[in-house]
């Protein structure tokens, strides 16, 4: 959306916060296409979507399995990045830690729904819940290590320093990540199955777990922006102290009228 | 075994998840936006 | 002053601390002790314990040193000492390599004593042939945890409510030495047939655990404490 328009002054000051004050027309069009194609997702998958041979109603959760796996790796690489581009002293800026956090905090939302989604795939098409190979343990590790990461952010003190503890926190679990991957391989290499069954999707069912990876990344790159206009906020708050920032918030109404 | 309950639940809990978030997320944004001014939001 | 100077200061420093205070001697033995017989409260069966004995000293000795981590933070945090060393311009690297020597040798006691409950409590068999591996398994898993725990535990340390966050950020990441530590001491014993040349990747997994967050620990220990 873009900024209250001076028209908007007419109104009563409780509604001249903006309805969406970290949209933009762009993250709104972005916002748009992700809920198209989350919503053909939905139709397709409880609806439209055959039953596989092997898998039988178990594909229809991989329509959603699938992309928040592969968005929540996504998010943490971004995470693993965006903490070094702070780091480095050259580019460090408040920005990257945001996006870091940001993409953090949507990556384990993710984490969790791969998780939960990938259990009851496993019920349906395993017959258990859970089992201990080195695919889905390392998942559970990653998630666990980002909920930490999440607690970290939030233990106080100034931005910088939040900052810097969760971006060397965050490139930290890029080195405990393959360690435990390997060991896990190590430890139970037996359990080597295949989580996605290949080459058994016809060419709807496929082009669906496209749609769903696409309108996962548009829905991530939405959540993303918008979460770490909110930290910005959040941030420049603190700065300025509640008192101070409400203080020149309604100095600027004053101005509007 | 009937499978329906097995996908609606993951369909449920997962699109649920990511409804509650958005929307904690953008009432968050509403009340920051109420305490910050013009040029905090450099976007818009 | 050299890297190693100021590390063998502040390693015999906490070892002076320990020595006077027997904090670890006097509640954290007690504990494992403890933790190792309400193991065998929990499986109850001879034949089990045995079989996971490795497991057991080695699950006993992470939370044990959770406490000893948090003992030595809270050491620094006294006081201010931790400050009180950064502004006298003691290198933290030093300090990170100080802290982490007097932990690995409180560990590798604990380590000891529980290997010793276990053989006691848990029949476990520690032959002669198995002491080369065993010693090998100590050395390498005790150095990457008091890495890991000095690493987390400066993290965690000082303001109110880190020291709640500490075992969320640490058992995650040694978790690979859980596994390779307990799989290398089966082998040394002998647990369920294991032959001791299985063993030896573990322990080279677990050395390359050490050095990697031994050296991550070294570059990043000043900007977590900087503060």
């Amino acid at each position: 959306m873009t900024s209250p328009a001076p028209s908007s002054s007419t109104e009563t000051t409780a509604t001249s916060v903006p309805r969406r004050p970290t949209g933009t027309t762009f993250s709104r069009w972005l916002g748009i296409a992700a809920l198209v194609g989350m919503t053909w997702l939905v139709v397709f998958g409880l609806l439209l979507s055959p039953d596989d041979d092997l898998q039988k109603k178990g594909v229809r959760i991989l329509y959603i399995h699938v992309p928040s796996a592969w968005l929540a790796y996504l998010a943490f690489v971004v995470t693993g990045i965006a903490s070094a581009g702070y780091l480095f002293k050259r580019t460090r800026s408040l920005i990257w830690d945001r996006i870091a956090g940001a993409s953090a905090e949507v990556g384990v939302l993710f984490m969790a729904i791969t998780l939960v989604t990938g259990s009851l795939w496993g019920r349906i098409s395993w017959g258990t819940y859970w089992t201990w190979d080195s695919r889905l343990t390392t998942t559970a590790f990653l998630f666990i290590t980002y909920v930490g990461y999440l607690a970290v952010r939030d233990l106080g003190g100034s931005h910088h320093q939040r900052a810097k503890r969760s971006a060397v926190l965050a490139l930290l679990a890029v080195l405990e990540i393959p360690l435990v991957h390997f060991s896990v391989r190590w430890w139970r290499p037996l359990h080597q199955q295949e989580s996605v069954a290949e080459g058994k999707l016809d060419d709807l069912m496929l082009f669906s777990l496209f749609v769903g990876i696409v309108s996962f990344t548009l829905l991530y790159v939405w959540l993303v922006l918008h979460r770490q206009r909110v930290l910005a906020m959040a941030d420049a708050v603190d700065d300025k102290g509640l008192d101070g920032a409400l203080a020149a918030r309604r100095a600027e109404q004053e101005v509007a009228r | 075994m009937n499978q329906w309950p097995y996908v609606l639940i993951s369909y449920a809990l997962s699109l649920g998840g990511i409804a509650t978030y958005t929307w904690r997320m953008l009432r968050r944004a509403r009340s920051m936006a109420s305490k910050v001014t013009e040029e905090d939001r450099p976007w818009t | 002053m050299s890297l190693f100077a100021v590390a063998r200061l502040i390693a015999a420093k906490d070892l002076r601390i320990e020595w006077r205070s027997r904090v670890v001697l006097h509640q954290v033995v007690p504990f494992s002790g403890l933790v190792m017989v309400l193991f065998a409260f929990a499986l109850d069966n001879d034949a089990t314990l045995t079989r996971v004995a490795p497991g057991l000293v080695w699950l006993a000795s992470m939370f044990s040193m959770l406490v000893v981590v948090q003992r030595s933070f809270a050491v620094e945090a006294a006081d201010g000492a931790l400050d009180a060393l950064r502004v006298a311009g003691v290198r933290p690297d030093g300090i990170f390599l100080g802290k982490s020597l007097a932990l690995a040798a409180q560990l590798a006691v604990l380590e000891v004593i529980l290997l010793l409950a276990a053989v006691v409590l848990y029949k476990a068999d520690v032959g002669a042939g198995s002491v080369p591996l065993l010693l090998a398994t100590f050395v390498a898993a005790t150095l990457g945890l008091a890495f890991v725990g000095t690493l987390y535990g400066g993290l965690a340390s000082g303001a109110s409510g880190r020291e709640t966050l500490l075992p969320l950020l640490m058992l995650p990441v040694v978790a690979p030495v859980l596994i390779g530590a307990t799989r290398a001491t089966e082998a040394a014993l002998g647990t369920n047939g294991a032959s001791s040349n299985e063993g030896w990747p573990w322990v080279g997994l677990m050395v390359l655990f050490g050095v990697l967050f031994g050296a991550g620990g070294t570059l990043a220990f000043g900007s977590l404490v900087d503060e």
